[in-house]
């Protein structure tokens, strides 16, 4: 029996305790440490299969090379880099590659894949057109073509964007956020984006490991700005269709309490307002509140307003900048980006912005544009593009009327279809519910009908799923890429999609 | 099967009993809580789970503990002077704890609130007398008519000697070439999202661009390139994506002063310096990575990569093509990348001869995928202010991580336009490489020369915009401390701006790096005249 439990020998000894305790506890250590040996030159050989059949043929030619032992295999690449150079696997991503194969163009290409996956507007191209072919001229060579403004283009700038531009972009914003809110171009920072503007935010926020929470359905982009190199995780605050998906307090102290449970830390919450995808508005109350509970649990506020002059709708925009400035709040947990990529409809010219009161972000941030600033001739583009007041009205009036326009008709003609969207009164896109078209009710079903959209309708529109919608057949359709003459092709495509299932 | 472990479990129970009999046994039970365990059913089994599992709670609540320390390490580390923010940082556990005691009648907030601990150190980190230099610099620019008494800028690796050239082309070309030459429907050409890692005829027209450079016949296929907006994000995406956390790169020395910055900040990824050293004109040596290599391997640290610069900046030396295969050899002994940094590529002023990594990998088949070059054209075009940084990598892995990386630092539309036809403009681009190879090489003679007559020796450079001296002989201690006096006595009464060695974290004492191309001619009498001054009171 002894040699069977030798443990049992000890335990009847003396020091029984300790030995008994001791042990099992180093036979336990000494499996951990067996498995976590185990565990790690498993992760790698996860570099896609070419990379594995490159291993093999490497060893055979180094081996025969000139006898170097050392080498076995490829060098190892990071596990960022193993992870993020697969396929795209998010149906969103998918979806944007499948339209760049193959995009659709009334006269060129008219069975290609028509683009309603991509929040781009493309409404008032011809107004930047007309600016630019009357203005390029003088605002990059300067007004009377004196060369100083050359070498103001050609020598260093500060990294964070000009003063100049700082500036206009102050009262740019002022124009369109509206109400009395008025902006500090030094507490501006600009960068290459506003993509690295999440991103630099995201950095300066939270550590690795740390949480925002994000009301969801939210943009499927924010997984790779907020995740991927900064090792932050984003906490999921679902909202639901019978609200509108409008964010509840309660819901969100639920999912707070709930990452704190499990350990991790939150540092801030990550809105987007007006919110994509579904298009609609935080109310004043609701910022309110929100400002309550982040001083409450001492957490920050990122606002996404990249949309906030794009507005259709009746209803008022509320910049939380607006509610700080109008209340007491803390106002150095609240950063605000925006951007020219939507409002401005110039995603070419990679200008994002961010706004902060909290000196320490606001110093980080600005070393941190040493990896993403703007190029100095769109810096000069901009400033002359910005400080056209009278261009800027026109611009922005146009525009509103023209996404207002688009979308009536393209919510209209979903109706056609029996396709209702949810009330939203701004952004370049709908959020539309397609429930009772999917084949099943849950992410299958919802894919399926993505899949067939994409596939057989060719039409490439985003997924609830991709948006971490909780709540699947919703799908988000943005229609300001599109001619008004392509909206009745659209709805055909997705009649024949759809009827074809019936069938 | 189950006979036996019905033994296994059952056994103890005979010989246990006896051992209670032994005497002494009930005292043992209250002291010795396992021990009753133990004695009972299942003995064996429950017996050792239980320490396991004290023992794995414990392990778990060490590491957290670690953790946290860690962490307040971390935001102290720069021991300059607790500043309040660090304080928060390091209360904070405790403020919210009590907070979430006290929730639902939430009573005075809690102070600020706390930034990531990762960029705490960015915040407050006294900036390198490099940074310091450059603010200076900022604040009151020398000019020869406004401001003679400025600070001359000697500190920052920007080329202007060529400016004027640029400057007529940009004047003549710059509004065609963003529109394309008027036609319509080129605006949605600019204005709509474009690929963030560079448009197709960008990257071709940089290849094209590339080879011109290099003067040989070294091809540059487009599609292995991916473009950022300038070089800093092309280091710090190689960075991220050939490194984890806590790996190391070893980069000889010295080396540039912003290398920390690009590698490290955001990365978690450390630096492992190989010292060069004057006695062999700081080239470097096998020998010392291999060393460099094995200490950083006995520390635990896995290196994954080593970070040439070629040119050298500051020294301004080239890697020889022995070299170069050597490195070779060591990262494939070792299985380890290299990152070849050579934006200095173009800018080669002596006779002797550049050796690109591109033109070695083009031969060796093999090890293409351990090699990865950066290059940059804006500050070789003397356009800084465009950002424009090439990664040029076989390596399809890092390729398609480095082209989905780009979208947080990609170029904008309007200046791809450009520089896609300024670089197309071949004639063009070979009148300003003559040209600006010839003016180099004129301010470099002229540079040396002055700092010669003074008795300031420097190694020979053939590359970049460097002159690096040894003044060694004036500072007044051989220390860290004493390079910096001099600097400091170089900025403040010199009124000139030189990076000391050590923030190119040179092993010796008393090396300076000049950058010349920011000056004119007539500027290089005043910098040696403002030297002397100086100088003197030390002679």
């Amino acid at each position: 029996m002894r040699l069977v439990v030798p443990l049992q020998g000890v335990v009847q000894g003396r020091g029984g305790l300790i030995f008994g305790s001791l042990i099992p506890c180093a036979l336990f250590y000494f499996l951990q440490l067996y498995l976590k040996r185990h565990r790690s030159p498993r992760n790698p050989p996860s570099p896609s299969a070419s990379l594995q059949n490159l291993a093999e043929m490497n060893r055979t030619s180094s081996r025969s090379n000139l006898l170097s032992r050392g080498s076995i295999g490829p060098a190892r690449i990071s596990s960022l880099a193993t992870s993020i150079s697969k396929p795209n696997d998010s149906p969103y991503y998918i979806g944007l590659d499948k339209v760049s194969e193959d995009p659709y163009d009334r006269f060129g290409n008219p069975d290609g894949v028509i683009q309603l996956g991509l929040s781009e507007n493309r409404l008032c191209f011809d107004l930047i057109e007309k600016w630019m072919l009357e203005n390029l001229t003088d605002s990059i060579r300067g007004r009377d073509g004196d060369d100083l403004s050359i070498s103001g283009i050609a020598s260093y700038q500060p990294l964070d964007g000009t003063m100049e531009l700082k500036m206009a972009m102050a009262g740019f914003m002022s124009h369109v956020i509206g109400g009395a809110v008025s902006f500090e171009p030094s507490q501006m920072v600009l960068t290459a984006g506003a993509t690295p503007a999440i991103e630099t935010l995201c950095f300066c926020l939270a550590d690795h490991g740390n949480a925002f929470l994000v009301p969801t359905p939210y943009y499927p982009g924010f997984d790779r700005d907020m995740k991927w190199r900064t090792g932050v995780e984003l906490i999921p605050v679902h909202c639901r269709s019978t609200d509108n998906f409008t964010l509840s307090i309660s819901v969100l102290d639920q999912a707070f309490n709930q990452t704190r449970k499990r350990g991790t830390k939150i540092r801030g919450i990550l809105l987007s307002n007006p919110a994509n995808p579904v298009g609609n508005l935080l109310s004043r109350e609701i910022l309110c509140d929100l400002l309550d509970f982040a001083r409450e649990k001492n957490i920050h506020i990122i606002s996404d307003e990249i949309f906030a002059g794009s507005i259709y709708g009746n209803e008022e925009f509320v910049s939380i900048a607006d509610v700080l400035d109008s209340e007491d709040f803390d106002k150095s947990r609240v950063h605000i980006v925006y951007g020219l990529s939507k409002d401005l409809s110039l995603p070419g010219f990679l200008v994002g912005v961010i706004y902060s009161l909290n000196d320490n972000v606001l110093v980080a941030a600005r070393k941190l544009t040493r990896f993403s600033s703007i190029s100095a001739p769109t810096q000069k583009l901009l400033v002359s593009m910005l400080s056209d007041a009278r261009f800027i009205k026109e611009y922005m009036e146009t525009n509103k009327k023209r996404i207002r326009n688009m979308r009536d008709l393209f919510v209209s003609g979903l109706e056609g279809l029996g396709i209702r969207c949810a009330d939203s009164s701004a952004g370049l896109y709908c959020w539309a519910n397609m429930s009772k078209l999917i084949p099943s009710y849950g992410e299958k079903g919802e894919l399926e009908l993505w899949d067939k959209l994409l596939n057989v309708a060719k039409i490439n529109v985003t997924p609830g799923s991709a948006c971490h919608c909780i709540e699947p057949g919703w799908f988000r359709c943005c229609f300001t890429t599109l001619d008004e003459e392509d909206i009745p092709l659209v709805m055909e495509r997705i009649r024949k999609a759809t009827d074809s299932r019936a069938s | 099967m189950t006979q036996t472990r019905y033994y296994l479990t059952r056994s103890p129970e005979p010989e246990k009993e006896k051992s209670r009999g032994g005497g002494g046994g009930t005292a043992m039970r209250v002291i010795v809580p396992l021990q009753g365990v133990v004695q009972g059913r299942g003995g064996l089994v429950l017996g050792s789970l239980i320490p396991c599992a004290l023992f794995y709670f414990l392990q778990f609540y060490l590491k957290r503990n670690r953790d946290d320390t860690n962490d307040q390490n971390e935001s102290n580390s720069p021991p300059q002077n607790p500043t309040p923010s660090s304080d928060q940082l390091t209360e904070l556990p405790t403020l919210t704890r009590s907070l979430s005691r006290a929730f639902l009648s939430p009573r005075n907030p809690s102070g600020p609130v706390p930034i990531a601990a990762r960029v705490s150190g960015i915040v407050k980190g006294a900036d390198s007398p490099y940074y310091i230099g450059l603010r200076r610099v900022k604040e009151d620019p020398y000019d020869e008519l406004d401001n003679p008494n400025g600070v001359i800028q000697l500190g920052l690796a920007e080329n202007k000697l060529s400016l004027d050239l640029v400057k007529d082309w940009l004047a003549e070309n710059a509004s065609k070439a963003i529109l394309g030459n008027g036609k319509e429907l080129s605006i949605s050409g600019i204005a709509t999202y474009q690929p963030f890692d560079g448009s197709m005829e960008f990257k071709v027209a940089v290849a094209g661009f590339m080879s011109q450079v290099m003067e040989k016949d070294v091809s540059f296929n487009p599609s292995q390139i991916v473009l950022t907006a300038g070089a800093n994000p092309a280091i710090e995406i190689l960075s991220f994506c050939l490194a984890d956390t806590g790996n190391a790169f070893l980069v000889p020395t010295p080396c540039y002063p912003g290398l920390d910055r690009d590698v490290k900040w955001r990365t978690g990824v450390e630096i492992i310096h190989v010292p060069c050293r004057s006695a062999d004109n700081f080239n470097l040596s096998i020998a010392a990575l291999d060393r460099s290599f094995n200490q950083a391997k006995t520390r635990g640290l896995k290196v994954r990569g080593i970070i040439i610069s070629n040119p050298s900046n500051p020294v301004g030396s080239l890697l020889s093509r022995e070299t170069l295969y050597s490195l070779l050899d060591f990262a494939r002994e070792k299985n380890i990348h290299i990152v070849s940094n050579e934006i200095l590529a173009g800018s080669t002023h002596e006779n002797e001869e550049f050796i690109s990594m591109a033109e070695i990998i083009e031969q060796e088949d093999i090890d293409r995928k351990r090699v990865h070059i950066v290059y940059g054209l804006s500050k070789y075009l003397s356009l800084p202010g465009f950002r424009v940084g090439v990664i040029y990598s076989f390596n399809d892995d890092v390729m398609a991580a480095a082209k989905k990386l780009t979208r947080f630092s990609a170029i904008s539309a309007p200046s791809q336009r450009l520089l896609i036809a300024m670089l197309s403009d071949t004639r063009f681009i070979q009148t300003f490489i003559t040209t600006n190879r010839e003016r180099l090489q004129r301010m470099y003679v002229q540079l040396v020369a002055g700092l010669e007559k003074m008795g300031i020796k420097s190694i020979k450079s053939s590359g970049g915009f460097y002159c690096w001296a040894d003044m060694s002989g004036l500072i007044s201690s051989y220390s860290e401390k004493g390079e910096f006096e001099l600097w400091d006595r170089l900025l403040n009464i010199g009124k000139l701006n030189v990076t000391p060695g050590s923030c190119c974290h040179c092993i010796e004492r008393g090396w300076f790096r000049f950058c010349f191309a920011t000056l004119t001619e007539k500027d290089i009498p005043v910098v040696m005249e403002r030297i002397q001054k100086v100088l003197k009171p030390v002679n």
